[in-house]
């Protein structure tokens, strides 16, 4: 009672500096909910790459029935390997022609085959990582039979490259916003343990244990990372709906993010106020 | 109650502001500490309070030596340690029944218990009438009679007063020192700094000591025995 009376007289003792503290939480939680959106989508947009991707080794027209079941033993026999098809030349002219229906003429009138037999493996779901594909294909390569490997490779690379760029530059600007709000915080804490000077004085005389004196100071803290990060949150959406409608169709983040976020952004105004709290109660 | 083993505190450049003193003051006693203006009452004090270390020697404060204590024990000691100062030390944008209650808020005491708490305790130091008043707004004695309710409010074993009347003139200090007289008769020990010699004159029987240079040079308790 007593500690969330003082908190709020904290924040009318000095309102331009906690309103700057709250302002300072809320645009890091809004750099860290702008990742989190970027990075929920990038997720998502992986999540159907990797669904869908497989690896493609085309066989040398040569390859002898014997070799072909050989080489699709082994392969089934790979670590993260699901399924391996063997698709013989007809059947990907028939593909080609299926798939590619508005060119049928030109596969009709064809006197032979352009299209190579080959072998079409798909890894278990959730062991689609990079490395694995990377691994898979690696192995293919090595056969006499396999002419070339193709899989979705430049893509994959592009897009896992993109979610660690869009991390790191998330990290940066976060950290530098949040050290920026440590120090504003900071400097609204010291204001408000000089302010309360003397009451700090008398409370010690009187026997105030050292967590009673510094409760409203870690609410007043608690309060404006609470504060910040609920200011973030439309920020955030408001943001999501702009580039949604304007650029991609964007997926908003889970609740269970939204949450991590305010907690996050509460816990840092409250450690914040903390580390300055004990900093200056050494100094009356 | 109080037990001073050899006690020295020796500050950086300035030197020892005590030097070797061996006291005990018993539950229950009224003691008054005398001494030139440098002589070492105000540092006793605060050894006792625990709001500052002997540098040689032993402090033990009911029992506990205070170097051992940890500052949540300094807390719960404190509590029981009432201490009252020449210039008040009230908050001034409290009324009287608030700079009181403060002292019971720290404690985490409940509202209704600290409202009639803090009546009694105004009460008891004939200041019922201005609860209400902000420090402002009353005389010294009036300020000092709030600190003393403030000092009381968490019934201490040990009044600490240090040169209370110094800002007082001599009605409102024959008026504070019936009221410590009064609290001493309750069972409270207190220790009183000053240098008032009137009062000294007046309190035959009391046991008083004398600080010089950072030693105990009498006390009237050892003449007599
Ligand atoms: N915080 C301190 N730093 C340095 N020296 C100190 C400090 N506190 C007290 N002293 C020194 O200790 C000596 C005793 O001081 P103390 O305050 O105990 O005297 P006193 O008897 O209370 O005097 P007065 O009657 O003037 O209040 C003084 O010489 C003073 O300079
Ligand atoms: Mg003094």
């Amino acid at each position: 009672m007593h500690a969330i009376r003082e908190a709020l007289a904290g924040f009318r003792r000095a309102p331009l500096l906690t309103g700057l503290s709250v302002a300072m939480i809320a645009l890091s939680v809004f750099v860290l909910g702008l990742f989190g959106v970027a990075a929920h989508n990038i997720q998502i947009v992986l999540d159907q790459v990797e669904a869908r991707v497989e690896v493609v080794a085309y066989l040398r027209d040569d390859a002898s029935h014997a070799e072909i079941e050989a080489l699709r033993a082994n392969v089934a026999g790979l670590p993260h390997v699901r399924d391996v098809i063997h698709i013989t030349r007809r059947q990907a002219l028939e593909l080609a022609r299926i798939q590619l229906r508005d060119f049928e003429a030109v596969f009709t009138g064809l006197e032979t085959n352009p299209f190579p037999a080959s072998i079409e493996v798909t890894l278990h779901s959730g062991q689609r990582s990079a490395e694995a594909v990377h691994r898979v294909a690696a192995a293919l390569g090595d056969y006499p039979v396999v002419e070339d490997v193709r899989y979705g490779q430049d893509w994959l690379d592009k897009v896992y490259l993109l979610r660690r760029v869009a991390a790191a530059a998330s990290v940066v600007v976060g950290i530098a916003f949040a050290a920026v709000a440590a120090l504003i915080i900071g400097a609204a804490i010291r204001l408000a343990v000089f302010a309360r000077r003397e009451e700090i004085r008398i409370m010690r005389l009187v026997g105030a244990t050292n967590s009673f004196i510094r409760r409203p100071f870690l609410l007043e803290g608690l309060m404006a990372g609470a504060a910040g990060s609920l200011l973030a949150l439309p920020a955030t959406f408001i943001v999501f709906r702009l580039l949604s409608d304007a650029v991609v169709d964007l997926v908003w983040i889970p609740d269970l993010w939204i949450v991590t976020g305010i907690v996050i952004g509460s816990v840092f105004g409250m450690v914040a106020s903390a580390v300055a709290v004990h900093r200056h109660l050494q100094e009356i | 109650m109080i037990h001073f083993q050899n006690v020295s505190r020796e500050f950086p450049r300035v030197g020892r502001a005590l030097d070797g003193v061996t006291l005990s003051i018993r539950k229950g006693e009224f003691v008054f500490l005398t001494g030139h203006s440098g002589a070492g009452k105000t540092t006793i004090l605060r050894l006792v309070h625990v709001a500052d270390m002997p540098t040689e020697g032993e402090v033990r404060v009911n029992g506990y030596d205070t170097r051992r204590l940890r500052p949540k024990d300094v807390s719960m000691l404190r509590r029981k340690i009432g201490y009252v100062f020449q210039d008040f030390r009230l908050l001034p944008d409290r009324t009287a029944a608030e700079n009181v209650a403060f002292a019971l808020e720290v404690t985490g005491a409940r509202p209704a218990v600290i409202r009639a708490k803090v009546g009694r305790l105004l009460a008891r130091v004939g200041l019922a009438a201005k609860a209400q008043a902000h420090p402002a707004e009353l005389s010294g004695g009036e300020q000092q009679r709030v600190a003393v309710a403030r000092a009381l409010a968490n019934e201490p074993i040990l009044l600490l007063a240090d040169e209370p009347t110094g800002n007082l003139d001599e009605r409102a200090t024959r008026g504070i020192h019936e009221l410590f007289r009064d609290i001493n008769a309750a069972g409270t020990a207190v220790l009183i700094a000053t240098h008032d010699a009137q009062i000294l004159r007046r309190s035959v029987g009391v046991r008083t000591m004398e600080l010089e240079h950072g030693k105990v040079v009498y006390d009237s308790q050892q003449e007599q025995a």
